[in-house]
């Protein structure tokens, strides 16, 4: 058995229990780790062997549903995307997110974020199409070529993780500031060309508390565990808002099953 | 194994809100935050030397003494060190913020694409990023050239 194999680090869990007026505390935990040994990993073995009392929230394992997002080592990152052997440390530090407000241990609460992501309208809208349909042959699809769906594709990875919004600097100043997050979303929706919601959206972030607000620290798009770039589209539609940059979007066509 | 010691923490932070230190502490994400940091702390730097600028100026109307003695303090050596700091700050200042007008209008930060592993954004690209190493550049040269003024021959 190598070296390797018999590694150990001490993992520094955040504790605390708000609901019981718990004074917030770190507990530490040695655990075996292995060359693939995720941080997830690590605090399940703490709650298979050690405290089964470890507030985590966790699902995909995978880094595709962004529940398990948290502060490792100071940084906001996934803890199934983080390798321990990657971070090249003998103790591991867990924390909540930063910018949430925090519920027990390393679980946060994301109303505040979704209410803002939703504050967004993130969906198709467009006049042209009615959403009371009672008839299959009133179904209508929109026409969009590769390059339509390039502009947009990226920013549609989300996965509402929260680790841009923790990262943020504004985020943690002004409570109103959407972040990274919802703002990208609304460039998302702002660059599809079956959206034509533009000044609705437009509106709603273009206010004291709103897009201006954001001075490109660029961190959201550091901590971004799937390429998301919010940075990207926050400072295009900035640009786009003050017409200084091109918007090449031109307004899907429409395919009616009528027409086949 | 299990648990090896508890330290208690003193501050609420309930709200899990990080406030200023969330902006204060520029580690950890790059040379843009970095920028973002120097951007507030130069720009809350000559707002006070603006300030102080004022005042000095203004002394000229209680005649010429009270103007020669408020020269006299821009001459010691404290006087020098704050105005080589006043002639950095602002030339890293101005430079960034010129960086800062084309990057936050959505210049130099390239096409929003299909992300590829390792996802390198393409906003934190080195195009824009060498404008902040230009900024400190200048500052640095800026600097050295004032203090050679301020503290060389007559200085």
């Amino acid at each position: 058995m190598s070296n390797e194999d018999n590694k150990k680090v001490i993992l520094k869990v955040y504790r605390t229990n708000y609901n019981k007026d718990d004074s917030p505390h770190y507990d530490k935990f040695e655990v075996p780790v292995k060359r693939w040994t995720t941080v997830l990993d690590a605090l399940l073995h703490v709650k298979s062997y050690s405290d089964s009392s470890v507030g985590i929230r966790y699902s995909c394992r995978m880094a595709s549903c962004g529940s398990c997002g948290m502060k490792i080592n100071g940084r906001p990152s996934l803890a199934c995307y983080t390798k321990i052997s990657e971070l090249k440390d003998d103790v591991v530090v867990c924390e909540p997110l930063p910018n949430f407000p925090r519920i027990r241990d390393l679980v946060s609460d994301f109303s505040q974020f979704f209410s803002h992501h939703k504050n967004m309208k993130p969906f198709i809208q467009n006049d042209k199409v009615s959403l009371d349909i009672d008839d299959k042959h009133d179904l209508v699809e929109f026409e969009q070529t590769h390059e339509d769906v390039d502009r947009y594709l990226q920013f549609s990875y989300c996965i509402r993780c929260g680790l841009c919004y923790s990262a943020c600097p504004t985020v943690a100043t002004d409570p109103k500031f959407p972040g990274p997050q919802a703002l990208s979303q609304a460039y998302r929706y702002e660059a599809d060309s079956r959206d034509d919601s533009k000044k609705t959206r437009f509106n709603i972030i273009d206010e004291r508390h709103g897009i201006w607000r954001c001075h490109f620290a660029g961190s959201c798009s550091v901590v971004c565990p799937k390429g998301v770039d919010p940075a990207l589209g926050i400072q295009l539609l900035k640009g786009h808002m003050l017409g200084l940059s091109k918007n090449n979007k031109k307004l899907s066509n429409l395919r009616t099953k009528n027409k086949e | 194994m299990g648990t090896v010691s508890n330290n208690k923490e003193n501050n609420n932070i309930n709200s899990g809100r990080e406030g200023v230190r969330g902006w204060l502490n520029p580690t950890r994400y790059g040379w843009e935050r970095v920028s973002y940091w120097l951007q507030r702390l130069t720009g809350l730097f000559l707002l006070v030397y603006f300030v102080g600028h004022v005042y000095e100026t203004s002394s000229i109307t209680n005649g010429i003494d009270a103007w020669n003695s408020m020269l006299e303090l821009t001459q010691t050596i404290g006087g020098h060190i704050f105005l080589i700091l006043v002639i950095g700050t602002s030339t890293f200042h101005t430079v960034n913020g010129i960086r800062l007008i084309f990057t936050e209008s959505g210049k130099g930060l390239g096409k929003p694409g299909r992300p590829d592993y390792p996802y390198n954004p393409s906003s934190l690209n080195y195009i824009q990023k060498s404008g902040i190493w230009v900024a400190l550049l200048l500052a640095c040269i800026a600097m050295l050239y004032g203090g050679m003024v301020l503290f060389g021959e007559g200085g």
